[in-house]
């Protein structure tokens, strides 16, 4: 990937409606399963809950162009689930990043799609992540240095629930208020599972909003698969000035297959063929 | 050719059979040792109230949540907050109790490695630390997942125990070993399955390497996943090219058995080391440290390289990556064309020993 010298000062963006989102969602969705199923590895469940605030951000919400993916001036854009690639890579490739035929390399020898992203190896990823808690305070950074640089991107960082248990994900929410970082906004991927199981179960998060709001920042709460809600609260994240913006999306886990749907047994298993199959003709009826 | 089965000692006949076949690894029995450990800590939880076990919420990853059902009082899942469950383990021991924290190698190592070196291992508290994915044996999840240097960083602390087993059988032996030692242990587990090399027959002590191939040529000292490699190596060279390397089993890299790889080093004149770790700070790093100032003969290392891998099947990851038994042969002859040039030197017996 060469380093780009480009001058744009705004990059060609695809604006989409929010129908022709809807659309592209299920495409994502489509890509995720045929990925992990080629691969035979990886995790559909976290990819799948953040397919339609992922789609978002990628064909309306942010500021970027697939030709130029080093554009100093783009919007960034952090998996700190860095487990959920497949949902990034499928984005990625449907906006034109990357050609589409390396979906099927996933997790192979030699390939640019690496078993959690890798921003040396793929076109567009902002950020190494994969060991959880840490794609925050890369956020805050990528944030702190739009000021020192004068740029006015806007750093965008999708978060797990279960990911919100590690410390670094509040050190990182302590820093964002201090030094009233409006040009951050999270996502909460917040479907109720992690690896082992359900979230309450393994460590309760409790009061998700309350926390965030004694923390600082500007809360909103939307469901996670809308887009008429998604679309309308990014942007708003926007315009909130003086505080960081977190946007708690209620999801579920596996969404748009029947049986991985808020079964926990589906965080980081490949579906067979059979299921692979079934799961691909949900989705696509889901365009009708 | 056959295969001379008196030189091996411990290993399955079954194995050493398959030494020289392609399909050992898709045809041997196999088991990710990290569900070795996770049988073996069911049933010390039987036998010792003590015994507890924390979990960072991959516990179905590595078999604990079994001990969980089982044990609902003496287990605790802290979520992903892998800190928090180190410093709370040691909390644990101060009390009696014998905490064994599972995780995956690269956050027990390194993400809590603050909590496991001031609260565990200054104190030098009774936590052991059960790490599965160790080295590169993560293959498809990549680097973030991928622990290479987990040996070399647990072997630089104060007072540390670090064990790499190589198989299931002496992985439990190893579990057991480890709850009866007094102070900390750092155990490292397989993601992927790997032959069962051994059984229970097989003599494990914490702190014992053990011979189980003869050879007074070259000695290859090997831990965890490479020592099916090195026996791979071994018997290939003895077939193709008629060299006899002495094969080591060096589960515990530290304390190192000095005793076993001095008379090891004596006795053939040249050592290769393989670990699927960094060569930096690893087994082959205590090895050369030993040999250096006791006994300063030719030596090679099979180690992860400055570099970090990549996603992949688990053998193929290794082998691109300079860790199979191809490379450990290569690293055979060239240690013994360096050897039969440093026995030639002047004098040498004299300034060596
Ligand atoms: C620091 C760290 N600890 C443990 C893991 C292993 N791991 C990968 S995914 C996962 C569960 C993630 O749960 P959540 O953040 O809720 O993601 P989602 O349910 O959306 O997939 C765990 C424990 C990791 N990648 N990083």
């Amino acid at each position: 990937m060469p380093a780009s010298n480009s001058n744009h000062s705004k990059a060609p963006n695809g604006k989409m409606s929010i129908e022709d989102l809807q659309k592209m969602a299920v495409q994502v969705r489509l890509d995720i399963i045929h990925m992990i199923h080629k691969a035979k590895a990886g995790h559909p469940g976290g990819s799948l809950s953040a397919a339609d605030i992922v789609t978002a951000l990628y064909f309306r919400v942010m500021n970027i162009d697939p030709h130029n993916p080093d554009w100093p001036d783009r919007d960034r854009f952090i998996l700190s689930k860095g487990h959920a690639c497949p949902v990034w890579y499928a984005a990625l490739a449907e906006r034109g990043y990357f050609d589409k035929k390396h979906l099927d390399t996933l997790r192979r020898l030699n390939s640019i799609l690496q078993g959690h992203a890798d921003m040396k190896k793929t076109p567009g990823v902002d950020m190494t992540v994969g060991s959880l808690g840490q794609g925050l305070s890369a956020g805050v950074g990528m944030a702190l240095a739009a000021r020192v640089l004068k740029k006015d991107y806007h750093v965008w960082v999708v978060i797990g629930d279960g990911e919100a248990q590690e410390g670094a994900i509040w050190e990182a929410a302590m820093a964002g208020a201090k030094w009233k970082l409006d040009n951050l906004t999270v996502v909460v991927d917040n479907n109720g599972i992690q690896n082992d199981t359900f979230t309450d179960e393994v460590m309760p998060l409790g009061d998700l909003p309350a926390k965030w709001k004694a923390f600082g920042w500007h809360v909103m709460e939307i469901d996670g698969h809308d887009m008429a809600q998604i679309v309308p609260a990014l942007e708003e994240a926007k315009t909130i000035k003086g505080i960081p913006t977190v946007i708690i999306a209620k999801t579920v886990k596996g969404k748009g297959v029947s049986f991985m749907e808020n079964v926990p047994a589906w965080h980081g298993k490949a579906p067979n063929d059979e299921q692979a199959e079934i799961a691909i003709s949900e989705i696509r009826r889901q365009l009708s | 050719m056959t295969i001379n089965h008196a030189l091996y000692h411990y290993v399955r006949p079954e194995v050493v059979d398959k030494l020289t076949s392609d399909d050992l690894f898709k045809t041997l029995p196999s088991q990710a040792t990290r569900y070795a450990y996770a049988e073996a800590i069911l049933e010390l939880g039987e036998k010792d109230p003590r015994i507890v076990v924390l979990d960072a919420d991959v516990s179905k990853s590595i078999g604990t949540n079994k001990f969980a059902e089982k044990f609902p009082d003496r287990s605790f899942n802290f979520g992903i907050a892998e800190q928090n469950m180190m410093a709370a383990a040691a909390g644990m021991a101060t009390t009696g109790l014998i905490p064994f924290a599972s995780t995956y190698a690269v956050f027990a190592s390194m993400r809590a490695l603050d909590q496991v070196r001031n609260s565990i291992h200054y104190p030098h508290l009774n936590v052991k630390i059960a790490a599965s994915h160790s080295g590169i044996t993560p293959g498809p999840d990549g680097v973030t997942h991928q622990a290479q240097e987990d040996i070399s960083i647990m072997r630089a602390l104060a007072g540390s125990c670090v064990i790499a087993p190589a198989d299931s059988p002496t992985t439990k032996q190893a579990v057991y070993a480890a709850a009866a030692y007094e102070g900390p242990v750092y155990l490292s587990f397989t993601r992927d399955p790997v032959p069962i090399l051994f059984d229970e027959s097989f003599p494990f002590e914490i702190g014992k390497a053990v011979t189980i191939r003869d050879g007074d040529d070259v000695a290859v000292i090997a831990m965890r996943d490479l020592v099916i490699q090195a026996l791979i190596a071994a018997e290939r060279l003895a077939q193709e090219e008629g060299i006899q390397a002495r094969v080591i089993y060096c589960h515990t890299i530290k304390p190192l058995d000095t005793e076993a790889v001095l008379q090891a080093a004596q006795e053939t004149g040249a050592v290769v080391v393989a670990e699927n770790n960094v060569t930096f700070g690893g087994l082959g790093s205590a090895v050369a440290e030993l040999l250096v100032a006791n006994y300063p003969i030719p030596m090679r290392q099979i180690g992860v390289k400055d570099t970090f891998a990549e996603s992949g099947p688990y053998l193929e990851v290794i082998h691109k990556y300079g860790l199979t038994a191809p490379h450990i042969a290569n690293a055979v002859r060239e240690v013994l064309a360096h050897k039969a040039r440093f026995f030639k030197q002047p004098n040498l017996s004299a300034a060596i020993v």
